[in-house]
């Protein structure tokens, strides 16, 4: 208590004598003698403080739900700790190797009983398959060398070891295995991300491009950023003239049509795809009316779904609110005295047009562009359901590497690259529109 | 003024939106040139309306519009040449001031240089000169407007028509932007129409108000005619301060009558808008024309109750209580020898019989 009144006493002496309200520092103090900075950070502290706390369940569901899993995802396509899981001793003893002939008799001795190891362990991970998946990523086919040597291993008691091995399976009695071995037994590794942009390893550990056959990840990469450009140019085009009409109609009749465009967005996404199915296939309702009223004939129908055409169809409808929306929000805001004013100014309504209207519509175009190029480069269940095989996206892609061929690290790989394909997209939009132009509405 | 003469003309034009109601009845206007007509009137009384059927954005129902001697009717905005300053300026955000300038003179593809040139004498005339690079949205709501006047001007229309364009600006930056527009007209002899629904802005800059009210011209003369000599109920009541005193015609003898308010006092008015015996009329009557104390050379003589006193600085507002009206006002000028007077007092008050109008019933 004496202390904090000797502080006051102190307190006003000093503003007493510092007539300015600042101290000797050249600080702006309050009337009390409290730094004024200091005082302010006190006063909003509260508020702030609840700012935060209304956010914080917001920060805490994306930390959850979408920093985590995409950071796991950046690390399982580089990580894949198979090698050193199963084979740990044998993986710090083949770092030493430099590649030439074969390891060294210990190194052997080694991978043997590392493998003897492997087969009695159930733990997740550490499992002789698991090294086997692994190593065939790395030779197609090798899984099953792995799986059956493993059975016999108990027999080797003693060494040479090597010798012992490659009698056990003559397959053993070849380099590439263990140059392949030597790169697996690292817990990092780039070769997903090779994999991803159609290149491999060689046998000498050098970077090739993949079969003709395998090439299928880079195409595809190309595949999806057209059919999105194709789609969102599309949308482009319908949107612009109804954002239009929508914003120069009276407010009831404009609210009705617009009931009309979210309607779409109401209804499941999959009952709109699957209604694509029904109008678009060979014998849906476009093709029996086409041949009903003679303009193709019954054998002739058109194949208008499961392929790139079905694809385009069905997004660019899904898609399509998301480019009307921002338009219409911009359209909303240019006051329509704009173009009177160019017209008194003589501008034939095309010019006036074309260098009043338009310019001022931009950023609604480049929202609405942003918005649904970024949602159809990762589309997946409408290419997936209409695409057939040549429809497919890349997104199909990962999805068949996380459900069905159980290769994460590739998916994540494939995911990361559509990832930073997306980044350098808006960056290069930043460059060439401005982000801060935008207008969602 | 014969039809050859004028060089804006509406000749019955009569406008509707709806195909029920007619937003504009009859409207027959002549304007000469380089004359600055004022349309004002209250807001839905149709004044925007004309404006608009003028500029070309609005179709007429009926009716003929004339420009220079030629119906303009059919002929669409951007051909009618005619310079437009809007409400909210309707600049292009998008370009800056020179561009803005630049665009009248672009589409009709003048050279760059002359383009050049006149942009900079437009904006040396709203001295505005070194903001040319500059945004719109980068200049207050003065500079603004002088660059909206600026680009009106700039492609040397002969008629400019102007929107309430001084309707969002604060009342010192309005007073200094009328006198503004007031002397680039004077000096450029361009035909003025402009809109808006402040009296004092119509009374400072025009040559002629015409004063709209239900898609009708209330009165068209100059702004001391409208004042002075109003012509009906309506253009007293909404031009300047009036008081209204309700009444019978007892007597009519050439430009004078006699008139009975309800309470019974006899008043000697002028007859401006009143045809017979017996019939209802509303006596006008300017604050500034009453005197308190009254020589004895003054027709009415009366006495008011002062309800209320507003100091006003160079004059002192008296609300008093006049033969049954509790609203009637008196402005006494704040000389050295004014009287005192206090809430509650009685006062003689009279007035000239000139100075009192009988006028219509609204």
């Amino acid at each position: 208590m004496r202390i904090l009144i000797d502080c006051r006493g102190k307190n006003m002496t000093s503003t007493t004598l510092d007539q300015g309200n600042t101290n000797a520092d050249g600080v702006l103090l309050t009337s009390d003698g409290i730094p004024l900075k200091q005082k302010l950070v006190q006063t909003t502290k509260k508020a702030r403080s609840r700012a935060f706390l209304l956010t914080l369940p917001l920060v805490l569901f994306l930390i959850i739900s979408f920093v985590v899993p995409i950071g796991q995802m950046l690390f399982r396509s580089v990580h894949n700790p198979a090698g050193t899981n199963v084979l740990p001793n044998f993986a710090v003893a083949i770092k030493n190797w430099d590649g030439i002939g074969f390891p060294s008799e210990e190194t052997f001795e080694l991978f043997v009983k590392d493998m003897q190891i492997a087969r009695k362990n159930r733990e997740i991970g550490k499992t002789v398959g698991n090294l086997a998946t692994r190593m065939n990523y790395a030779i197609p086919g090798s899984r099953s060398l792995f799986t059956s040597t493993s059975r016999k291993l108990s027999t080797i008691t003693e060494g040479p070891y090597k010798e012992a091995l490659f009698k056990i399976d003559k397959k053993w009695d070849n380099q590439i295995i263990w140059r392949n071995l030597k790169r697996v037994s690292s817990d990092y590794t780039i070769a997903f991300y090779l994999a991803a942009l159609d290149h491999k390893y060689d046998d000498n550990g050098n970077i090739v491009a993949a079969e003709e056959l395998y090439q299928i990840y880079v195409s595809n990469f190309f595949k999806t950023l057209r059919l999105s450009a194709i789609i969102t140019f599309l949308c482009l085009i319908i949107a612009f003239p109804v954002s239009y009409l929508l914003s120069v109609l009276p407010l009831r009749t404009s609210n009705l049509l617009m009931i009309l465009v979210l309607l779409p967005f109401w209804t499941s996404l999959l009952v709109r795809t699957t209604a694509w199915i029904a109008i678009l296939q060979t014998q849906g309702v476009i093709n029996d009316i086409l041949v009903f009223i003679g303009l193709i004939s019954d054998d002739g129908r058109i194949q208008m779904i499961y392929n790139q055409t079905g694809t385009i169809i069905a997004m660019v409808h899904i898609l399509l609110p998301f480019m009307i929306l921002p338009l219409f929000s911009v359209m909303k805001t240019i006051p329509v005295s704009y173009m009177r004013a160019a017209r008194s100014m003589g501008a034939t309504p095309f010019t006036a047009y074309r260098r009043v209207y338009f310019p001022l519509t931009l950023p609604g175009i480049a929202a609405g562009t942003l918005l649904v190029f970024i949602l159809a480069i990762g589309y997946y269940i409408t290419p997936a359901l209409v695409g057939g095989e040549d429809g497919l996206l890349i997104s199909n892609l990962i999805a068949y590497h996380i459900q069905k061929s159980l290769n994460w690290s590739l998916g994540a790989a494939l995911g990361t690259i559509l990832l930073v394909v997306v980044l350098v997209l808006y960056w290069l939009y930043n460059k060439l529109v401005g982000i801060d132009k935008l207008s969602f509405g | 003024m014969a039809a050859n003469d004028a060089f804006v003309r509406f000749e019955k034009v009569q406008k509707s939106y709806d195909g029920e109601t007619l937003v504009v009845k009859d409207l027959n206007l002549d304007i000469a040139k380089g004359e600055f007509v004022t349309m004002l009137g209250p807001s839905g009384s149709g004044k925007t309306t004309c404006l608009m059927m003028l500029a070309g954005f609005e179709p007429a129902t009926n009716g003929d519009i004339y420009l220079d001697g030629q119906s303009i009717n059919h002929v669409p905005p951007h051909k009618r040449g005619i310079g437009m300053v809007f409400q909210n300026y309707a600049l292009f955000p998008h370009m800056s001031v020179a561009e803005n300038l630049a665009f009248p003179l672009q589409v009709r593809n003048m050279s760059k240089a002359e383009t050049q040139e006149k942009v900079q004498r437009a904006l040396d005339m709203v001295e505005l000169g070194i903001f040319g690079d500059r945004r719109p949205a980068q200049l207050s709501g003065g500079q603004q407007q002088r660059v909206a006047v600026a680009r009106a001007l700039v492609f040397e229309p002969d008629l400019v028509l102007m929107d309430e364009p001084l309707g969002a600006l604060d009342k010192q930056l309005r007073e200094q932007m009328q006198y503004e527009i007031k002397h680039i007209h004077e000096r450029l002899g361009v035909t003025v129409v402009y809109v808006t629904h402040d009296q004092t802005e119509a009374l400072t800059m025009s040559d002629r108000v015409a004063v709209f009210e239900d898609g009708v011209i209330q009165q068209l003369s100059s702004a001391q005619e409208l004042y002075e000599n109003p012509k009906n109920a309506f253009v007293a009541q909404f031009i300047g301060e009036n008081n209204k005193l309700l009444g019978v015609v007892e007597k009519i003898k050439g430009d004078d009558c006699t008139v009975k308010l309800d309470d019974g006092t006899i008043i000697q008015a002028a007859r401006i808008n009143v045809n017979s015996v017996g019939e209802r009329t509303s006596l006008s009557l300017r604050p500034e024309r009453i005197e308190i104390d009254p020589p004895k050379s003054m027709q009415n003589q009366l006495t008011g109750d002062i309800e209320e006193l507003i100091y006003l600085g160079d004059h002192i507002r008296v609300r008093m209580n006049v033969a049954g009206n509790s609203e009637f006002i008196v402005k006494v000028r704040n000389r050295a020898d004014k009287r005192e007077l206090n809430e509650g007092q009685k006062v003689n008050i009279g007035w000239n019989s000139s100075d009192c109008k009988a006028l219509d019933v609204l």
